[in-house]
């Protein structure tokens, strides 16, 4: 490890580790997007072609990256939520770790229900 | 307002752009996990959206809310972490949301308009 | 019975300490130097810089005063972390006796672990962060009530001792020439709280400026290494949600 990054990590706390995810997540969400509305335009010129990439999105590769890109969008809002909350809302900090777990709670619960359901 | 709140106003935009975007996201979650049960498919996707104006306007709004939001965070990692600064910053942000504004329309046009043309 | 005479803080074991300073000046390139400093049973860093200049090598530039976390001028980055130097003891910070010093990071060096502290204290006056008199000696001295929430927002920041801890600790500093930082948006924090504060909105103007709170991005490395356990981060939440209100209209008073 170089010094300055590991001069970095001697820093890190956990509100630093959310602040980079959020960062991360955000620069992945932005190289994805135009490949993601690249693939859906290809509709426009045949759908065959945006079948053939669909065919190919079944791979595991792709699948994982899917996951993955959920899995960032998923992250990247919850983060900025976090961020709107502790910037805008005047709640105690105990007020404000309950919210989180309740707001986290739910999504679980939901995308548990919505799995099932489909 | 004075020139010098122009920074804070983009502050305002990027967190109104996120909170205007919070129930997109969670809609565009759902209806990713219900389309992807049993394989992708080109008229699947299509026979959803086309000639939909709900969609339309649906992920219409979020490819704006998206390309500012977008624009605005690379404009901060530019500043901090890619030392650019003034015109050079705030040019290539500009070039940026109007390029993921372009390509988002061209994408929204193909699965709700386009195709029955 | 007579007991093996040990000096009193000495250790028995006669162990030394490695210690590494970043040294130079802001024309000549920066260079690393190992020390070997006796180890003590009760020791603090800057006991250890001080051991260092006053018995190895009387160049070493470094800068204290009190010694008791009250003047806030001895801070220095300790193994990579901001900490001021006169209450932080070696056994809680050396590695395998083993310490890296450093001159307080996002400032710019003048020698050794001294730094310019010129820009961390102009933006104090950049965020307008000065009391604005809302009466003269004249009048009689107004009556706070110590208990009322609002004084307790105000009261929350003032033990501030200005050492840039948290300024040193802060990466938006770092990516941002233009960026306040944590000490002086807290103390405008404190200033827009208080009652006997004449132009609150005064305050909001300069924080909304370029460089300002909405620069922040809430890491909280700031509150996480005051070492007086203020909480800059929470105060700078607290200029943004006062500025978005004002933003939709609202006013203090």
């Amino acid at each position: 490890m170089s010094r300055a990054l590991k001069r970095t990590m001697s820093r890190a706390h956990p509100l630093w580790l959310a602040y980079i995810l959020h960062r991360l997540s955000g620069l992945g969400l932005v190289l994805f997007l135009p490949l993601h509305f690249w693939v859906l335009s290809l509709a426009l010129d045949q759908a065959a072609q945006l079948d053939g990439f669909l065919a190919l999105a079944d791979l595991a590769l792709f699948k994982f990256a899917e996951f993955g890109l959920v899995f960032l969008l998923a992250l990247h809002m919850f983060g900025g939520l976090r961020l709107m909350a502790l910037e805008w809302l005047p709640w105690s900090s105990r007020q404000k770790t309950l919210a989180a777990a309740a707001v986290a709670g739910s999504f679980l619960v939901s995308v548990s229900f919505l799995v099932q359901a489909i | 307002m004075t020139d010098n709140r122009f920074d804070f106003r983009l502050y305002m935009l990027q967190r109104l752009s996120a909170l205007l975007m919070v129930p997109f996201v969670l809609v565009h979650l759902g209806v990713m996990i219900y389309a992807i049960r049993g394989g992708l498919s080109a008229a699947e996707i299509l026979g959803r959206t086309q000639g939909s104006l709900a969609w339309f306007a649906f992920y219409g709004t979020f490819v704006v809310a998206v390309s500012v939001h977008t624009a605005l965070g690379l404009r901060a990692i530019l500043g901090e972490w890619a030392g650019l600064r003034g015109k050079a910053r705030d040019g290539l942000s500009v070039v940026i949301a109007l390029m993921l504004l372009a390509l988002g329309a061209r994408a929204i046009w193909a699965v709700t308009m386009g195709g029955s043309l | 019975m007579s007991q093996p005479v040990v000096p009193s803080r000495t250790r028995a074991d006669g162990e030394k300490l490695s210690v590494t300073l970043e040294r130079g000046g802001p024309d000549g390139a920066s260079y690393r130097q190992t020390f070997d400093v006796p180890a003590y049973d009760k020791q603090t860093v800057l006991d250890v810089v001080s051991w260092i200049q006053q018995n190895a090598d009387p160049s070493v530039s470094y800068r204290f005063a009190c010694r008791v976390g009250m003047c806030g001028s001895c801070a220095m980055m300790v193994n990579g972390v901001p900490r001021w130097t006169c209450r932080t003891h070696v056994s809680k910070v050396a590695k395998g006796g083993a310490m890296e010093l450093a001159p307080l990071r996002n400032l710019p060096v003048i020698k050794d672990l001294v730094t310019d502290m010129d820009a961390f204290f102009d933006k104090w006056g950049a965020a307008e962060a000065r009391h604005h008199p809302s009466q003269t000696r004249d009048d009689p001295i107004a009556a706070i009530d110590p208990d009322s929430p609002e004084r307790q927002i105000a009261d929350a920041a003032i033990e501030c001792i200005n050492c840039a801890v948290c300024y040193a600790a802060c990466d938006t500093v770092a990516g941002d020439p233009d960026y306040l930082g944590p000490a002086a948006l807290q103390r405008a924090w404190t200033l827009y709280n208080d009652a006997k504060e004449a132009d609150p909105e005064a305050v909001l103007d300069a924080v909304t400026a370029k460089g300002g709170c909405h620069s922040c991005h809430s890491i909280g490395s700031c509150t996480a290494y005051c070492p007086n356990a203020l909480d800059p981060v929470s105060a700078i939440a607290g200029l943004k949600r006062a500025s978005a209100k004002r933003f939709f209209g609202a006013r203090k008073r």
